[in-house]
């Protein structure tokens, strides 16, 4: 044995050093990083879980619920929580998948392995019964909830209403929805999506006590969700389920505004689609059939769709003219049917000519002639600068969905666009709404807007009893310019000749003015035949009650043919179910 | 008994109170049943005081006598382990006899400490190749292959370590020292590569774990980095007697048994565990003391096998609980739960009180 005290005295030494180093670790993890290890160790013990804010409910101008608020569940699996082995084919029968969908999105999870794994969503009440009865057996399996939407009106005010659902790949790798959490229901269309932020809530947590298998202990605190904002919309819904069935399967587009306050009464694109198929997750070939779908479902044609306004811009030209002063209301016209510029022939729609015409007269009956000449005595800049007074050529700013100006030409912009100087036929075709002049729906209804109330343009709004309308174009105009506008709006509705006779209401005085805007220049006789496609688009506008308008609409009616034959009725219905929805007009139970 | 050490005997009790303390701190759960560990722990308590004084009563020297007996059961019954025993933790360890389990390897420890300062004892020192190759055959090379089998892969590479600290203290002729030096250095690439190629996945995780805990800290890092939090939330003063919330809130692994020392250390902070580690060096340095008071040289060999069995088992088991050593499965001695490793122990403390208590008298 070698030298024993040494030895051992060295073995001690050892034992020393190893309690020295103890202490030192010791020192090191609980007073230098204490702190942070005590943290640590709370946050180990306390789970926190969202529980998902209810979403304000959307109501239109009457209280009635637009929207409501749905569970939507979702059937995930913990993969911490998971034993190996998991019963892979019999998790597929309970969720109703395949096989293969589930090992494909186990496979996929990069996440920490206490975040869910969301399998399978869009459960019902009696797979979630099932699910519950049967979590036993697959360990990790849990069911999460999550808030969404069922909108009882289906497609009707698709458009305006917008539909919810979960943030797209898209979205989420662009950073959009950055600050909700994971697998919430998001706005992705009109209100709801313009809105998001005030009708989303704040979700709210529970803090729940967990051990490290993840099984909870006990609730430990609860901060409750705070419930989204309540919007009522302007948008009068009774009223807007009228205006979309007159349209009978047609496409096209209404907007009706409460002229005093821009309030938005109505807001129809067609065809729309239905924003349930959204909110329990859209399949693929339901997508795929909506994004083909010719009719364009998901075009607001409210705001995107912009063609020649037709007849209806001869109140803009009309206005002018008296404005202007070139004219007066008793300077007259007459109407042969057609007038020749050089060896230009232009004809009035009526064949045969109005006669002799003066301003209510080439209004009431839309003559053409009348207005290519006061066209070719105001010259097109002058025409411009009323058309834009009143909205036209101007974004109305809604937000609702991306929105096109229309185009009304003037000589400058011809002449810097197509480098060529402007002609007179080209005012000619422009003093009656075709050629160049172009406008949205919306830009259509902001102009009888205007005239219904004096001369405003308001920006077009969606909520109701917001504080003052917000002008975005003034047109002053004197009150005899008015008074002619509006004598001559009412007798295009109620004269024996007027082109918008079938808008006439037994209940409302109405006035409008009729549009066509031309497909292609052929005869009339030969339309008829024609297929749908090159049919005309058919434009209505209209205020009512004449006298003190409290609704302002304007109708578009694709391939519709003559406004006063398609687009007028859509009109009228609009108008009067708004009177009565608004109490204006109460029916009276039927005598017998 | 007029030289019986009392503070030797107190320290392992003072120390297996606690364990059975924090065992029941540890293993309260808030929903499920409670299981009785602590209950079991104590009985063993009573049988392992019983078995310390019979092991301190005989002449110590009477155990050179029926040393190799003592071994060859031993290894018996670690082979009867790997043929018998059932699993736990997907480890053989355990035989069952009757109603009891019991971990042949605890006591295996003690029979290779014995023998092994038979066999060193009975030799000339420094010791030369012969009887070096037979220590290497019969008391490394097989009990490391039968505990690697079971698989117990810490207790394996703690008894080599324990051989051969008593073969250095022996002392062996430099020329073979320096030569065997030479050979492990070099094949330990080599070895190293067979050792990992052998361990299980576990094993391997925990060792890669060990390197780098943040690799997974849900996964293979979990335990240490687990154990660190709770070992420094525990701070200075500690969050308080059944206050602690690592245990028995499952975030911690084998909470009653390896990383017992980690649940302690979060109720009773750094002040607590200060306490304990000096209670372990006492008995270490008084182990080491009583191998040096030894009459003969069996006497001090097997003191300081026993001496550093203890340091080996405190050093890596709270070594690991702070993050100092890889995961093996090694307990605290006295602490952890274990009713055949807390019996073993106790038979090794009195072993030492035999040892001390003899000193003084005359050999004839």
């Amino acid at each position: 044995m070698i030298d024993k005290k040494k030895t051992i005295t060295v073995l001690a030494y050892i034992s020393m050093a190893v309690f020295v180093i103890f202490l030192l670790r010791l020192w090191q993890l609980q007073i230098l990083k204490g702190s942070y290890y005590r943290k640590q160790s709370e946050k180990n013990r306390v789970r926190v879980f969202k529980i998902p804010a209810p979403r304000g409910i959307i109501f239109d101008r009457n209280g009635i619920p637009l929207v409501k608020n749905a569970p939507y569940f979702i059937a995930s699996l913990i993969p911490g929580l998971s034993k190996k082995g998991l019963n892979l084919s019999g998790l597929s029968k309970l969720l109703d998948t395949s096989v293969e969908d589930l090992s494909e999105k186990i496979a996929k999870r990069k996440k920490h392995v206490l975040e869910p794994i969301r399998l399978k969503e869009g459960l019902s009440f009696s797979q979630v019964a099932r699910i519950e009865a049967r979590r036993s057996d697959f360990p990790g399996l849990v069911v999460e909830t999550e808030i969404t939407r069922a909108y009882p009106y289906g497609s009707t005010g698709a458009h305006l209403i917008g539909y919810l659902s979960l943030p797209t790949e898209a979205q989420l790798r662009k950073g959009l929805f950055a600050g909700t959490p994971r697998g919430t229901f998001v706005g992705q269309w009109g209100v709801e999506a313009l809105y998001d932020k005030r009708l989303k809530g704040v979700p709210g947590k529970r803090f729940i006590e967990v051990d490290a298998l993840g099984r909870q202990l006990r609730t430990l605190k609860v901060v409750p969700p705070q419930k989204g904002e309540e919007l009522t919309l302007s948008v009068d819904i009774r009223t807007q389920k009228t205006a979309e069935e007159a349209f009978k399967g047609k496409a096209g587009a209404l907007m009706a505004l409460d002229p005093q306050s821009g309030e938005v009464l109505a807001l129809v694109s067609l065809p729309s689609f239905d924003p349930n198929l959204f909110v329990r997750g859209i399949s693929q070939r339901q997508w795929n059939r909506l994004r083909r779908n010719p009719g364009h479902p998901f075009l607001n044609r409210v705001f995107q769709s912009q063609y020649p306004p037709g007849s209806i811009f001869k109140i803009v030209t009309a206005i002018a003219a008296l404005e202007e002063g070139v004219v007066d209301e008793n300077f007259s016209v007459d109407c042969t049917g057609e007038i020749h510029v050089g060896i230009w022939k232009f004809s009035c729609w009526k064949g045969q000519g109005h006669g002799k015409t003066a301003l209510r007269k080439a209004l009431v009956e839309s003559c053409d002639i009348y207005f290519y000449e006061i066209g070719r005595l105001l010259g097109m800049d002058r025409i411009a600068k009323y058309a834009n007074a009143l909205g036209l050529g101007i974004a109305p700013g809604v937000k609702l969905s991306a929105e096109r100006k229309g185009l009304i030409p003037t000589t400058s912009w011809k002449l810097r666009k197509k480098g060529i100087p402007w002609y007179l036929g080209e005012t000619f075709n422009a003093a009656i709404g075709q050629g160049y002049v172009s406008i949205t729906p919306a830009q259509a209804a902001l102009m009888i807007s205007a005239i219904a109330n004096g001369g405003n343009v308001y920006r077009p709004e969606l909520l109701k009893d917001q504080p003052g309308p917000e002008p975005i174009a003034k047109l002053s105009l004197s009150p005899k310019t008015l008074r002619i506008i509006r004598d001559s709006l009412v007798g295009v509705v109620e004269d024996r000749k007027g082109t918008g006779g079938t808008v006439r209401s037994e209940i409302v005085g109405i006035a409008g003015k009729t549009g066509t805007a031309q497909v292609i220049k052929i005869p009339e006789s030969a339309k008829k035949k024609l297929a749908n496609k090159f049919r005309d688009h058919a434009w209505f506008v209209a205020y009512a009650p004449a006298e003190d308008p409290s609704i302002a609409v304007s109708v578009f009616v694709e391939h519709g043919g003559h406004g006063g034959e398609t687009a007028g009725p859509i009109a009228k219905a609009t108008i009067e179910a708004y009177m009565k929805s608004s109490g204006y007009y109460v029916e009276t139970p039927a005598k017998n | 008994m007029r030289n019986f050490d009392w503070l030797m005997f107190s320290i392992p009790i003072v120390l297996t109170l606690l364990g059975i303390m924090t065992i029941y701190s540890a293993t309260r759960s808030v929903l499920d049943t409670q299981p009785s560990f602590y209950v079991r722990q104590s009985i063993w308590l009573v049988l392992s005081i019983v078995a310390l004084f019979v092991s301190a009563s005989f002449d110590y020297r009477k155990l050179i006598g029926f040393a190799y007996h003592l071994y060859g059961i031993g290894l018996i019954l670690l082979f009867l382990t790997i043929v018998l025993g059932h699993t736990g933790m997907g480890a053989q360890r355990w035989l069952r006899i009757g109603p009891v389990s019991f971990q042949p390897s605890e006591m295996f420890r003690i029979a290779i400490i014995i023998v092994v300062a038979k066999y060193l004892s009975i030799k000339r020192s420094p010791l030369s190749t012969s009887p070096l190759a037979t220590l290497l055959f019969l008391f490394v090379l097989i009990p490391f292959y039968l505990l690697y089998k079971q698989p117990d892969l810490g207790t394996a590479i703690t008894l080599v370590g324990i051989v051969v600290l008593m073969v250095l203290v022996k002392g062996v002729q430099k020329r073979i020292l320096v030569s065997l030096l030479l050979v492990i250095i070099i094949s330990l690439p080599f070895a190293g590569n067979i050792l990992w190629e052998g361990l299980k996945e576990y094993q391997r995780n925990r060792l890669v774990a060990f390197i780098d805990p943040k690799v997974d800290p849900k996964g293979i890092g979990y335990q240490i980095e687990q154990s660190k939090i709770t070992i420094g939330s525990g701070k200075f003063f500690g969050k308080g007697y059944l206050k602690g919330t690592q245990g028995p809130f499952r975030f911690l692994p084998e909470k009653h048994t390896d990383f017992i020392f980690s649940v302690f250390s979060e109720e009773w902070g750094a002040v607590g565990s200060v306490v304990v580690i000096s209670l372990y060096l006492l008995l270490i340095i008084r182990g080491f003391e009583t191998a040096f008071y030894a009459k003969d040289e069996f006497g001090t060999l097997l003191s300081i096998g026993i001496s550093a069995m203890f340091l080996f088992y405190v050093f890596i088991n709270i070594g690991m609980t702070m993050g100092l050593m890889p995961v093996v499965g090694i307990p605290l001695p006295f602490f952890s739960y274990g009713g055949t490793a807390l019996l073993s122990n106790f038979i090794c403390v009195g072993l030492l009180i035999n040892v001390r208590m003899r000193r003084f008298i005359l050999f004839y």
